[in-house]
């Protein structure tokens, strides 16, 4: 895997978006199949996605998890640690900032909100730490732990607002209290867009800045550009490692607390709504750069606002759009081999003289 | 001149145009459908999607549906397209987690929407008054389908797999058992919790482990019964369905089962509208609920292992029920631990409000309601 560069390169723009386009071609073949005309259904993204302002805040509403889910993949990445633990990050961090919310109600609306943030960011970033930790210190694979992670997460999650945390009036929806709508988090003036858009641009750009500006960042590219020569040059391993887990995890936490704050006020079983699988394709269709996360998150952000009116318009099923994300996500991991090679024609030629002779 | 004729001309297209549309018909009444599933998962969300084909055959009626929608702001955005792309006049919430925030919010912002949401309760004075409520209450239908499998065990013994222990979900289990027990005061039924909605491999161990201790009837509660039906067809035993008529998955061991019938609420719901009625001016009540004898839900159709006189008996059950002779819970009703839960002479009819309380179960269960 490519990750040394960021945003330099002809082919790290070039690539992706061959990959990109490959996968649109494929899903384009796949929606004739199904019945479904390619065209009218790349229109129909457009407009449900960006077509006015109306479907625009459609788009960001659903892009501002995405920002944050996405980092949460991205960062770790960048110290070399593959995590998909976003999910369970996302739903612990919830939990944290619900149970920390139920706690500081009484105080003013920003001090609670406050310690909402705190706590989903400190127990999101715990979690995704534990994977990298595991992984740098036990061996053990950071893709299957935090995998696992999710389902233990969700278990958790469950086991609390079904039981300990259980608001005694939510007979058949368990959940836990709520938080006074006074402490909600806002909207954006002017839109139906909550704040978590903007916890989510400014979490990309802080990213942005931390990895491309201050030594850190420099440090961590070397951890996972080349781990042994970062130690044989004396960096901290485990440290640089662990610090992007946790701001990775940080990141989703985040994101749950969100969820929580700005939409359902406590925690259900409904806070669990797949952003955090999202976010993994966000973060790989960035190629891990947070710069591109912020992008990334809006494009798929319209592709999955406009799940409904393939539906309602072209009688397409549900899972059209799962089709397209999973589409693009396999031409993009196949791209990553493209990486390093030259092509041109007289490196053709004399491979094929090779074959020959 | 020439200005003049084109003038007449478009003038005239109009004045045709305007006259074909009153001639021709009214806009078509708009309905939006949402559910938080597959519309083809032969349960919960299945019923309400066979529920809006059926208002097809309403002319007046245009009615498209999305599925799989999360209960986030997902399903805020979706009714917001519904209303703002498709020009829905109606939306029809069917899962419990739409309600609160998403559909009340939404329906303030909308107050020319009438909002219908599947379960669930209404605040008065709180929220907006486009929102009705509408429910079914299956219980004796459970209690049928417990009737029809107490008269078939021959092990006395059935196994009943069940998402979450909350009072929906045991009221089912519990009518499906004083239903089997009513004819078989034998029989007893081993509960599984899977503790959530869809967990197919979850529901097929649990479905398996029952068999292998020598249940004869499977059945239970979850999004979608299929698997648990599918593992008992497999394992040669009997099994009865819920939320949807599953008999295809077992066209030998499928005994009946309890299934919702959604149609003719939605088809009423739009008939009240078209009449130019609305909840939010009380022409339309604002909790609109049913049972067996509303045709709310029915029993499945009898499978081929059910013979003429044990459907016959079945039918003199529900004869009872729906005459009223017939109660599912009535006293002295003891819990699983011995303890009374319904005193002697109390029954408590299935429109009661205080069942939604439940948080036991009857005599004769193996299994704890803390999961």
């Amino acid at each position: 895997m490519n990750l040394s560069k960021d945003g330099a390169g002809f082919e790290t723009v070039l690539i992706p978006l061959a990959a990109v386009a490959a996968g649109t071609l494929i899903f384009a073949l796949f929606c004739e199949w199904a019945g479904a005309s390619a065209v009218g259904v790349f229109r129909s993204i457009y407009k449900a996605g960006f077509g006015s302002w109306f479907s625009w805040q459609n788009s960001l509403v659903r892009a501002a998890p995405l920002m944050l889910c996405g980092l949460a993949t991205a960062l770790p990445a960048r110290v070399g640690i593959i995590t998909v633990g976003n999910e369970g990050a996302f739903v612990i961090g919830g939990l944290a900032a619900t149970a920390a919310g139920l706690a500081t109600a009484p105080a003013q609306p920003l001090i609670c909100l406050s310690a909402m943030a705190v706590a989903g960011m400190v127990a999101g970033g715990a979690w995704i730490a534990l994977a990298a930790g595991l992984q740098h210190y036990r061996g053990v694979n950071a893709v299957i732990s935090s995998l696992l992670l999710n389902y233990i997460g969700l278990a958790i999650l469950l086991q609390m607002v079904e039981g300990p945390m259980r608001d005694p009036a939510s007979l058949n929806f368990p959940a836990t209290f709520a938080i006074p709508e006074t402490h909600q988090l806002g909207r954006i003036a002017g839109s139906r867009v909550h704040d978590g858009l903007l916890f989510g641009v400014i979490a990309c750009l802080l990213a942005w800045f931390l990895l491309e500006k201050t030594v850190w960042g420099m440090k961590a590219k070397v951890v996972g550009g080349n781990p042994r020569t970062a130690k044989l040059v004396g960096l901290p391993l485990g440290q640089i490692i662990l610090t992007a887990g946790f701001l990775g995890g940080a990141c989703a936490g985040l994101a749950g607390m969100v969820e929580v704050a700005a939409i359902h006020s406590r925690a259900s079983q409904s806070i669990s709504a797949g952003y955090g699988y999202v976010g993994i394709l966000v973060a790989f269709l960035a190629r891990h750069s947070p710069l591109r996360v912020l992008i990334v998150s809006v494009v798929l952000g319209a592709v999955v606002a406009s799940g409904g009116i393939l539906q309602r318009d072209h009688d397409l099923p549900d899972a059209t759009i799962a089709v397209f994300e999973g589409i693009v996500f396999l031409t993009i991991l196949a791209s990553e081999t493209l990486y390093g090679r030259k092509f041109s024609l007289a490196v053709l030629a004399r491979n094929a003289a090779h074959a020959e002779s | 001149m020439s200005a003049v004729s084109r003038l007449s001309r478009r003038s005239c297209v109009k004045l045709l145009a305007a006259g074909a549309l009153s001639a021709k018909a009214e806009p078509p009444l708009t309905a939006g459908f949402v559910y938080n599933g597959p519309k083809n998962d032969l349960g919960y969300n299945q019923s309400h999607a066979e529920g809006k084909q059926s208002v097809k055959s309403l002319p007046f009626v245009r009615a498209f549906d999305e599925s799989n929608v999360p209960e986030t702001v997902a399903v805020e955005e979706t009714m917001r397209n519904m209303i703002f792309q498709d020009g829905a006049r109606v939306i029809f919430a069917t899962s419990y987690g739409f309600l609160d925030p998403f559909v009340l919010r939404v329906a303030r912002e909308n107050p020319n929407v009438q909002f219908f949401h599947c379960g669930g309760s209404y605040r008065d004075k709180v929220d907006p008054p486009n929102v009705g409520i509408y429910f079914g209450f299956i219980d004796e239908v459970e209690f049928l389908a417990g009737v029809t499998a107490g008269l078939m065990t021959k092990a006395n013994r059935m196994g009943f797999v069940a998402a979450k222990p909350i009072p929906q979900v045991l009221r089912n289990i519990n009518s499906f058992m004083l239903g089997a027990r009513s004819v078989n005061p034998s029989v007893t039924m081993r509960v599984v919790f899977t503790g959530d909605w869809v967990l197919p491999v979850r529901e097929a161990e649990a479905s398996s482990s029952l068999a292998d201790q020598g249940v004869d009837v499977l059945t239970g509660h979850t999004g979608s019964p299929r698997v648990i039906v599918q593992v008992a067809e497999r394992r040669g035993i009997w099994a009865t369905g819920y939320q949807f008529d599953q008999s295809v998955l077992a066209p030998r061991g499928f005994l009946t089962g309890a299934e919702w019938a959604w149609g003719g609420v939605y088809r009423h719901y739009l008939e009240m509208i078209h009449d130019g009625k609305s909840v939010a001016n009380g022409s339309i009540p604002r909790r609109m609920t049913g049972t067996l004898k509303d045709e709310f839900c029915r029993l499945s159709p009898f499978g081929p292992g059910v013979t003429p006189e044990k459907r016959q008996a079945v039918a003199r059950v529900k004869e009872r029920l729906l005459n009223g002779s017939q109660a599912i819970y009535r006293g002295p009703l003891k819990n699983n631990t011995g303890k009374i839960v319904i005193p002697v002479g109390k029954t408590i009819p299935i429109e009661d409000s205080s069942l939604d309380q439940m948080d036991w179960l009857v005599d004769g269960i193996q299994g704890d309601t803390r999961g």
